[in-house]
């Protein structure tokens, strides 16, 4: 028991962290902070979707938001047009969007993977706009500026933010199992070759197409799920903030950002600090001009600061610690003429 | 026909304010190898400059570029050394973010001092126009086109011609080995984001001339002028003034044959083509590990 808990110490700290999260609606909180909750969430699964793509595989995508979008709008023509019930019923929808828009993504990434760097960064920016553009045009299928309608869902008040608070958790849980699960495969690992050196990985054998399409549609399907259950919630999905490019597309990145790019827990802890922030933000000056200033001082302050993020700093200076309390030991060991101790070695952070 | 033509004519004039609002992009991208997300906004700003001018004093908005120009410079060098030199360590993954940080917290500070109503600048010979053989070519156009066309020269001159221009392509081609023959690079680097923050002052005035505006126009516009540059290819000068005109063209006919509704899809549907079929941009170049 003991030998399986420290081979799967990674799994059993989600486990735990999931299960708080799971049980946190329980603990009397009013509807307004579970509301809080679940826009953190949200913030976590995207910027944990945004991972595999930004993170692992390197290509800084800003294409999450249009995935986003394009589940949000999913689900909404599917009520509409199909007919899905209500209550809990849609929720198994959730998991259909995200294959049937991962599916959407693989031609789209054929023309973004053309690029590469800077270039990438603006093909999917434009790829926000567009159909941003598209959503606010084709109104016979989008219903134009207003957007679409979602019937309410018919939860009690005092329960209501409660089921989406599980189903984004939901989102969020298999988004971080799919990052754990890929971290330790061998498709992790062509990831992150493609991120130190697509030309020389290629060199070597990698077939690069593999990692860079499976991040791009798992990255897709991912934030699809969460712009589907967001949409529910919400009961309405309009252009402006389903490919929200100006908010929540810079919002994703910054929250892996802070958190630490390439690391596992590091959107999640980015969400935990940025979205509290951001909501009180929202609440405390509206939606007005001081919001958009104390949002942009928030950006540089997380740059000029903590430019490497919180998991990535706090991981460094724990190795360096251990690296030193090595070192020390060893010169011990030599003093005393002894063959040297090994010191427990620490995980690194990525 | 005549209106193929009119329209022709409308998206060529436009195209060269577009392509004054991208050479400051492409300069900056040039020397710091940065997409410079907040260029939009310094071009609102430009506006807003004009637009209060114009209002308050009484000043031709065309010569509030006067005005606007070192204006902007100043806070281009500004936000250069205070926020993007603290992190040239890392520019390549951090800039973007701080860019944006940069765009979104001027639009605040707009919005703040102007209102988020949308805003325009009525002169008195805002909607009159020369007739050549039959043809429209309004004043306020035509003047913004020439104006744009004589900054082009200028900043072609001034890389083509000066020391500072050496020192801007030394940098763009190999910043350490410009800094090993003595090329102060923070300087240049500085110099150069001012220089493309001023040309977004410029073109703004005029931008403020030819349509209204909002803080929040300049999501749309670094929409735009970044898909220029990437349909030019990043960095080349000419590709920046192909992609302007191209987009103008494109925008201008479709608004002029079918509808104003969908006047931007020819240019994106032209941007996926263009990348498939030649992914570092008509003037791009193919180096190891760009593209």
């Amino acid at each position: 028991m003991k030998r399986w808990a420290s081979a799967h110490r990674g799994l059993l700290i989600g486990l735990v962290v999931i299960l708080a999260l799971a049980l946190f609606p329980f603990s009397g909180v009013e509807g307004w902070i579970v509301n809080i909750g679940i826009f953190t969430l949200m913030y976590a699964a995207l910027g944990s979707a945004w991972n595999l793509i930004g993170g692992y595989t390197g290509y800084v995508s800003l294409g999450s938001v249009a995935f986003f979008g394009l589940g949000a709008y999913g689900l909404a023509l599917t009520f509409q047009h199909v007919g899905v019930g209500d209550g809990l019923l849609p929720f198994a929808l959730v998991p259909v969007i995200g294959i049937a828009v991962a599916i959407i993504s693989l031609p789209l990434g054929f023309v973004a993977f053309r690029t590469r760097g800077l270039p990438f960064i603006i093909v999917t920016i434009s790829l926000v706009i567009i159909l941003q553009y598209l959503a606010l045009n084709l109104t016979a299928v989008t219903g134009g500026a207003p957007g679409l309608q979602v019937p309410q869902a018919p939860f009690q008040p005092g329960t209501y933010e409660q089921y989406f608070y599980w189903a984004m958790l939901t989102v969020f849980a298999v988004t971080l199992l799919a990052c754990a699960y890929v971290r330790g495969s061998r498709l992790g690992l062509m990831m992150f070759a493609v991120r130190e050196d697509e030309d020389k990985a290629r060199g070597l054998g990698v077939a690069t197409s593999v990692p860079k399409f499976a991040a791009f549609a798992g990255s897709a399907a991912f934030s699809a799920m969460a712009g589907a259950v967001w949409a529910y919630y919400l009961s309405t999905v309009y252009p402006q903030f389903a490919f929200d490019g100006e908010f929540l597309a810079m919002g994703i990145i910054l929250v892996a950002y802070l958190g630490g790019i390439g690391t596992l827990w590091g959107p999640f802890i980015g969400a935990l600090i940025l979205t509290p922030a951001q909501q009180y933000f929202a609440y405390s000056l509206g939606g007005s001009q001081l919001y958009l200033i104390a949002y942009a001082a928030v950006f540089v302050v997380v740059m000029l600061f903590l430019p490497r993020g919180v998991v990535t700093t706090f991981a460094d200076r724990a190795l360096r610690r251990s690296r030193r309390r090595k070192q020390a030991v060893e010169e011990l060991a030599t003093a005393e003429l002894e063959p040297p101790v090994e010191a427990s070695s620490h995980a690194v952070a990525r | 026909m005549h209106l193929l033509i009119q329209a022709i004519i409308l998206g060529v004039l436009t195209g060269g304010l577009y392509a004054l609002m991208t050479s400051g992009l492409t300069l900056t991208f040039g020397t710091m190898r940065i997409i410079n997300m907040a260029q939009g906004v310094f071009v609102v700003c430009g506006a807003y400059i004009a637009f209060t001018m114009f209002n308050y004093l009484h000043i031709d908005p065309f010569l509030s570029i006067l005005v606007s120009t070192p204006l902007l410079f100043a806070v281009g060098v500004t936000l250069q050394t205070f926020l993007l030199k603290p992190i040239r360590h890392d520019a390549h993954r951090l800039s973007l973010l701080m860019t944006w940080a940069m765009a979104i917290g001027l639009e605040g500070i707009l919005s703040l001092i102007f209102g988020t109503d949308f805003r325009g600048i009525t002169t008195t010979y805002q909607n009159s126009s020369w007739t050549i053989a039959g043809y429209q070519f309004p004043v306020v156009r035509v003047l913004a086109f020439g104006l744009s066309v004589l900054i082009l020269v200028g900043m072609y001159l001034l890389l083509a011609r000066t020391k500072f221009g050496r020192a801007v392509r030394a940098v763009s081609q190999r910043e350490s080995a410009a800094k090993l023959l003595g090329v102060n690079t923070d300087r240049t680097a500085a110099l150069a984001f001012g220089i493309g923050a001023a040309t977004a002052g410029a073109a703004g005035a005029m931008f403020g001339l030819v349509s209204s505006f909002d803080p929040a126009s300049h999501y749309d516009l670094i929409g735009r002028l970044l898909a220029i540059c990437v349909l030019g290819g990043l960095g080349s000068n000419a590709g920046a003034i192909t992609g302007a005109v191209a987009l103008a063209l494109s925008e201008s006919l479709v608004q002029a044959e079918f509808s104003p509704a969908w006047s931007s899809v020819p240019f994106y549907v032209l941007l996926v083509i263009v990348l498939v079929a030649r992914p570092q941009g008509l003037f791009g170049v193919r180096t190891r590990g760009a593209i």
